[in-house]
């Protein structure tokens, strides 16, 4: 029985790794924003194991010196900031907070408004009714000033950022889920399994949501990005954790140190860093994007 | 609609009103005297019930009265009418940019289809949807403000500048002067969005059978392209314009503070590490307004461009 089991969930995952290999081949751009990915999540695995420096160490000189604002040299790759921190150091650091915050966040966005959409789109009714009027509530608040309130009230933290970004977010993939199992739960197929007699539960998850999935992971994508500026505009803004190493958190100190005119060593490493990891992940969605809409397909 | 914006004031107020922090601690500091901060703990109506308060404040909203600011005892409504002009000018210009190029742009691209070109477009322009705005911004200032000198390295109006009423205030060169680095970063930013929803919904719809029969017909490229495709690829542009408003509003924050701009985003986080609720409620309530007209004006929209659509 548990081999058994072990062997379903194994063929699964073959079946799924074939099919994600179907819907990105011949995807270039797709296929170069999965690497860019990868290799930021092992970035962020290693990556503060490998600096050279501590994120928060100064270094001092034999005579007693500590160097500041120095620009990129052999020894400090990227330069010093004005405290006099490594800055290659603190931006192989903030890989992690990053990656973390990005994929958990986005994770959760997707099961919480995945979910939510699934209900509402097969039951109808009067569930439909009140978790659409919540959407629509959602959707009326302005996602930074709302992230501020919260962080302001809940305290600063990676963690309280995740939360801000998961009830700030999930409203989109409900409201995109929702329309798409509308159009699935009038297929021939579900008809037959209400009829056959399959629970809600089983018709749901076993028959609507892998049609969704595509979508799902459409979502999933762009959340990750939405989620990775949403960290870092709420850092940025000095409303995140000041002892949490960040990019947005290294971008917040450089303008609060008005030093972002000569201290370009100091914001440019971060910054490309945050375009590079979100654009990977819109470029995935580029092919998932294929999958949901087959027209868009050249011919 | 208007049930969407009394949930989101009752959302902050209540929000405001759990928070363990006290709100006068903030600016009077233990230094002053109890019978003091009993004064203004009334003064501000803090003293009565949480329930009390706010019926107090729905009562005062409806009468148009937004309260006195905790941080500086002015009248709400007095200093945020300013601000909100400069954001909305600021917003307004940037949004429309975004959505006139991006539909441009993506109309080319759509044109372009499958070539190098295509790519090369929707690389660079999801590359600069992925820059954070705030980031973009200060490269910005640092290349044409300080390096070329060529723009104002922040403010709105140079300072000292003299003006004689709204018009005047808006409608000159300085504004502009200072308006354009802000523009471009938000421009920039939130153009991809529309340029995609265009080039996708154009590739959609040349599938159609109406533009092979134009194609039959004999008819132009261009015509083929303006006439007929882009005609209804616009309906799902217009659709996301109110999302990208919602957004753009809260994005205010960011930009403002990059470049000085004396609007609402700057006096809302300031507000917000304040505690300074009065000022906060004030600002929910104002851009929760700005989503909600955005959304009324898709729906007229909407029903001008497709006349099938009927909206109850």
């Amino acid at each position: 029985m548990q081999t058994r089991r072990f062997l379903g969930t194994l063929s699964g995952l073959k079946r799924f790794y074939r099919e994600q290999k179907e819907i990105f081949r011949g995807e270039k751009l797709s296929i170069a924003g999965l690497i860019i990915l990868l290799a930021f999540v092992l970035l962020a695995i290693i990556g503060p194991h490998i600096a050279p420096y501590g994120s928060f160490e100064v270094s001092v000189e034999k005579s007693g010196f500590v160097p500041q604002d120095k620009s990129p040299s052999a020894k400090h790759l990227f330069g010093l900031t004005r405290y006099g921190h490594d800055v290659f150091s603190q931006t192989l650091t903030g890989a992690r907070t990053a990656v973390v915050v990005g994929l958990v966040s986005a994770l959760m966005v997707v099961l919480v408004g995945g979910n939510l959409g699934l209900i509402a789109g097969y039951k109808g009714g009067w569930i439909d009714e009140v978790i659409m009027r919540i959407t629509d509530i959602a959707y009326g608040i302005p996602f930074l000033p709302m992230a501020l309130v919260l962080m302001t009230l809940m305290g600063r933290g990676a963690w309280n950022i995740v939360i801000v970004i998961v009830v700030l977010f999930w409203r989109t993939t409900s409201r995109v889920i929702r329309s798409q199992v509308l159009t699935v739960k009038e297929r021939a197929y579900i008809k037959s399994a209400q009829v056959a007699g399959a629970s809600d539960l089983r018709i749901m998850y076993r028959h609507i949501a892998p049609n969704v999935l595509p979508m799902t992971f459409l979502y999933l994508s762009f959340a990750v990005g939405w989620a990775v500026i949403a960290e870092a505009s709420i850092s940025f803004l000095g409303f995140g954790d000041p002892d949490d190493v960040s990019w947005g958190q290294m971008i917040h100190q450089v303008f609060a140190a008005q030093m972002f005119r000569e201290a370009w060593w100091w914001y440019l490493p971060p910054g490309f860093c945050i375009v590079l990891l979100v654009m990977s992940t819109f470029l995935i969605g580029l092919a998932y994007e294929k999958v949901v809409n087959p027209r868009l397909k050249n011919d | 609609m208007i049930i969407t914006l009394w949930v989101l004031i009752t959302v902050v107020f209540f929000l405001f009103r759990i928070v363990p922090a006290d709100p006068t601690a903030m600016f009077v500091g233990a230094a002053l005297d109890p019978v003091s901060q009993k004064m203004l703990k009334e003064m501000h109506g803090l003293d009565k019930p949480k329930l009390v308060q706010y019926v107090v404040y729905l009562n005062n909203l409806l009468k148009g009265e937004f309260g006195v600011s905790i941080r500086t005892n002015h009248e709400v409504i007095g200093m945020l009418r300013d601000k909100i002009w400069n954001t909305l000018f600021l917003m307004g210009i940037s949004m429309c940019l975004a959505f006139f190029l991006g539909v441009g742009i993506g109309t080319f691209l759509a044109w372009k289809r499958g070539t190098a070109i295509d790519a090369a477009g929707v690389t660079l322009f999801l590359a600069f949807r992925s820059a954070p705005e705030f980031w973009t911004g200060m490269i910005l200032l640092v290349i044409f403000g300080y390096g070329l000198k060529w723009f104002p390295i922040g403010l709105m109006l140079t300072p000292g500048a003299i003006y004689s009423g709204f018009w005047d205030k808006y409608f000159n060169w300085d504004f502009v002067h200072h308006l354009i680095l802000p523009v471009f970063t938000m421009t920039l930013f939130y153009l991809a969005t529309p340029m995609l929803v265009t080039r996708n919904s154009i590739l959609d719809i040349l599938k159609e059978d109406f533009i092979e029969l134009a194609q039959a017909k004999g008819l132009s490229d261009t015509r083929i392209m303006f006439r007929y495709a882009l005609r209804n690829a616009l309906l799902p542009v217009i659709t996301i314009a109110p999302l990208m408003v919602g957004f753009a509003i809260g994005g205010q924050v960011l930009l403002e503070k990059v470049f000085s701009w004396p609007g609402m985003g700057r006096e809302l986080v300031d507000a917000v590490s304040g505690l300074d609720y009065p000022v906060v409620q004030a600002a929910f309530l104002f851009m929760g307004a700005v989503v909600i007209f955005g959304n009324f004006l898709t729906d007229v929209l909407y029903r001008i461009l497709d006349p099938r659509v009927e909206i109850g």
